[in-house]
């Protein structure tokens, strides 16, 4: 049989094919489908329209609603979104709710779905958000579609897909503690360009990316979308599988592939890690990189920690290390991406102090779970730049307007980067700070 | 769409990696598309984002919208790389079909826009074969060929061939995923 890569496999397997080709239009089985507040009020409208008010979902189980864009807002149409998810998930008893206000309230999509357990090694992960990719650092096929998609699968479980050709991008060496997995993404999207990876797969290899724990993977997962990616993937290991059995409450069994020794790749790039540079993208494109050295002064308003790229624990247990016994001289802003992790900041602890009392002693200011002003929203989201301002930040996207106002200037960075220039005020190498 | 169809219409011209928050930007994606008076809502703000230096090109600073707030004179965007970029709202084709465009010829499209485009059936994304973003002037007028992938600029006289429709023809001629899947019998009737 053909040699093939992780995505070909998982995509052939679910398509009830030996084995499937790039390029290959497929219709394929989905194993969990997932939608938000932004995205859900109209797939739920796609769904209705084709499959009758009152037809019911393919698959209750398969089906995950977590509310996290535009939550602590007083905004009339962003609280009616909710309603409209909340009703749903009522009216289909659907298990999978994350509802807000409630205990079971958990905030970003793609970090709640691998912390309840949806994310499973050989499984179809389909979103209706574009950082879906996320999860496939769990050695699925994940990937980002829209309304009608989604709304065809909540009808169906099924979708046609075009099998992606892989991209390899192999990391070895000893990561320096002054870079994270941000830099590493950062610096392969500033090596490919943002439409490097379009209609592609990108699998991740290597020692330096065995060495990162499950978080680090995520975020360069997560930001393949940055590079056009269709998916990111890093095959499981121990790490990986421990993570998921630990979380798969259900118990569902699942399917670990690997790329053959001998599968194609279309693009193949080798990173030795140590010799790699902190890094930002500079306005207003994520691969518009540039050393720190470079930027180094450039004076700053504000400093964003969070959203699904870099507001996970690790991301603030490598800012903390920096702030502490610090104050930041410009206004900073520390989001966790999920409840989960906003428990995490009251309980890890540096030096005795809690991560929360690092940040709060700083003069930072913490929010509630949520996307925030990753995606600017509502003039009254915490932390959007409602003004012409420039801020470094650790989430994904520098595109204009993209965190609130069109002229504001956005410099995307590592946690340790942001947490840096927080204390200055302007773009600092984290090893200056270290010192 | 049907296999003779053609699209008469004026050109709007873009640049390069013109993303999804310029096509609508985040703070409108609390209307619902599934409720028509929001769909029509959409209209109004699309490609409210880009930046004015870019919006109209190639000079630049030419309002997408004219007479009417919700719908634009404008037919047919014409664009460089990488359109619809970023994240997978499908509300940035359902922004610019409320606003009236029929069709978008970039170069090449980000790969959830291109999907959402085509199996929503908002409008035809073709890909063209040269640079036309830097060959076609905002206002000129054009006349595009579904089915022979050509399209005429009436302005200038001139033609260019674009890249055929391929896989994604069929989704496009039976009007979008759903009437599709009916078709092959992924869904019944
Ligand atoms: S945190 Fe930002 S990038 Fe992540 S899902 Fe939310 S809005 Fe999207």
């Amino acid at each position: 049989m053909a040699a093939m890569t992780l995505t070909e496999k998982i995509l052939a397997r679910h398509a009830g094919k030996a084995s499937v080709r790039p390029g290959d239009n497929i219709w394929i089985d989905v194993d969990i489908l997932m939608t938000h507040d932004v995205c859900g009020p109209g797939t739920i409208g796609v769904f209705k329209q084709h499959f009758g008010a009152d037809a019911k979902v393919w698959d209750r189980d398969k089906v995950v609603i977590i509310p996290d864009h535009y939550i602590f807002t007083a905004d009339a149409m962003a609280n009616r979104n909710v309603d409209i998810l909340r009703a749903f998930a009522k009216e289909q008893a659907l298990p999978h709710f994350y509802d807000v206000g409630t205990e079971r309230y958990k905030g970003v999509c793609h970090i709640a779905l691998p912390e309840e357990g949806h994310t499973r090694p050989g499984e179809v992960l389909l979103g209706t958000d574009s950082h879906t990719c996320t999860a496939g650092a769990f050695g699925e096929f994940a990937t980002g579609i829209g309304n009608t998609d989604a709304g065809f699968v909540l009808g169906t479980g099924k979708l046609w897909v075009k099998v992606p050709p892989t991209m390899r991008f192999v990391f070895h060496g000893e990561l320096p503690p002054y870079l994270m997995a941000k830099d590493l993404i950062l610096a392969v999207i500033g090596d490919i360009g943002c439409d490097g990876a379009t209609y592609r797969a990108m699998e991740f290899d290597g020692d330096a990316v065995y060495a990162l724990n499950i978080e680090e993977r995520m975020t360069l997962c997560n930001m393949v979308i940055e590079a056009g990616g269709k998916n990111g993937v890093i095959a499981p290991d121990q790490l990986t599988l421990d993570y998921v059995n630990t979380r798969n409450r259900s118990g569902k069994p699942y399917q670990v592939e690997r790329s053959d020794a001998d599968a194609r790749w279309i693009f193949e790039k080798v990173y030795d890690v140590s010799k790699l540079q902190p890094v930002v993208a500079k306005p207003h494109s994520p691969d518009n990189r540039a050393y720190v050295s470079e930027v180094k002064g450039t004076k700053l308003d504000r400093a964003y920690l969070g959203s699904c790229t870099g507001g996970k624990l690790t991301d603030f247990r490598a800012a903390a290390r920096l702030l502490y016994g610090r104050s930041v001289k410009i206004d900073t802003f520390v989001v966790p991406a999920t409840s989960e992790i906003a428990k995490g900041l009251k309980t890890e602890k540096i030096n005795g102090k809690t991560l929360e009392e690092v940040f709060l002693a700083a003069g930072a200011k913490i929010g509630e779970p949520s996307c925030a002003a990753c995606l600017g929203g509502p003039s009254d989201t915490f932390g959007r730049l409602n003004a012409p301002m420039s801020c470094i930040s650790t989430t994904n996207r520098n595109f204009p307007g993209r965190m609130g106002h069109k002229q504001a200037e956005v410099y995307l960075a590592s946690p340790l980067t942001v947490a840096a220039s927080a204390l200055t005020g302007n773009i600092t190498d984290p090893r200056d700070a270290m010192q | 769409m049907t296999a003779t169809k053609r699209i008469l219409g004026n050109a709007y011209v873009l640049g390069d990696n013109v993303d999804t928050d310029q096509i609508i930007p985040a703070q409108y994606l609390t209307l619902n598309p599934a409720i028509p008076e929001e769909y029509r809502q959409f209209g109004k703000y699309a490609l409210s984002s880009v930046p004015p230096a870019m919006s109209g090109l190639p000079k630049g600073h030419i309002p997408f919208h004219t007479q009417d707030e919700f719908i634009s004179d404008y037919k047919i965007l014409v664009a460089g790389k990488n359109f619809g970029c970023g994240s997978s709202r499908e509300h940035a084709p359902i922004a610019l079909d409320a606003a009236g465009i029929e069709a978008v010829i970039a170069e090449f499209y980000a790969r959830i826009f291109f999907r959402n485009a085509v199996n929503g059936g908002y409008l035809i994304p073709f890909e063209c074969k040269q640079r036309l973003c830097d060959i076609v002037c905002t206002g000129d007028e054009l006349e595009l060929d579904i089915a022979g992938a050509v399209l005429l600029n009436r302005t200038t006289g001139e033609t260019y061939e674009l890249q055929p429709l391929g896989d994604v023809a069929p989704i496009l001629e039976a009007g979008g995923l759903f009437p599709y899947a009916r078709q092959v019998g992924m869904l019944k009737s």
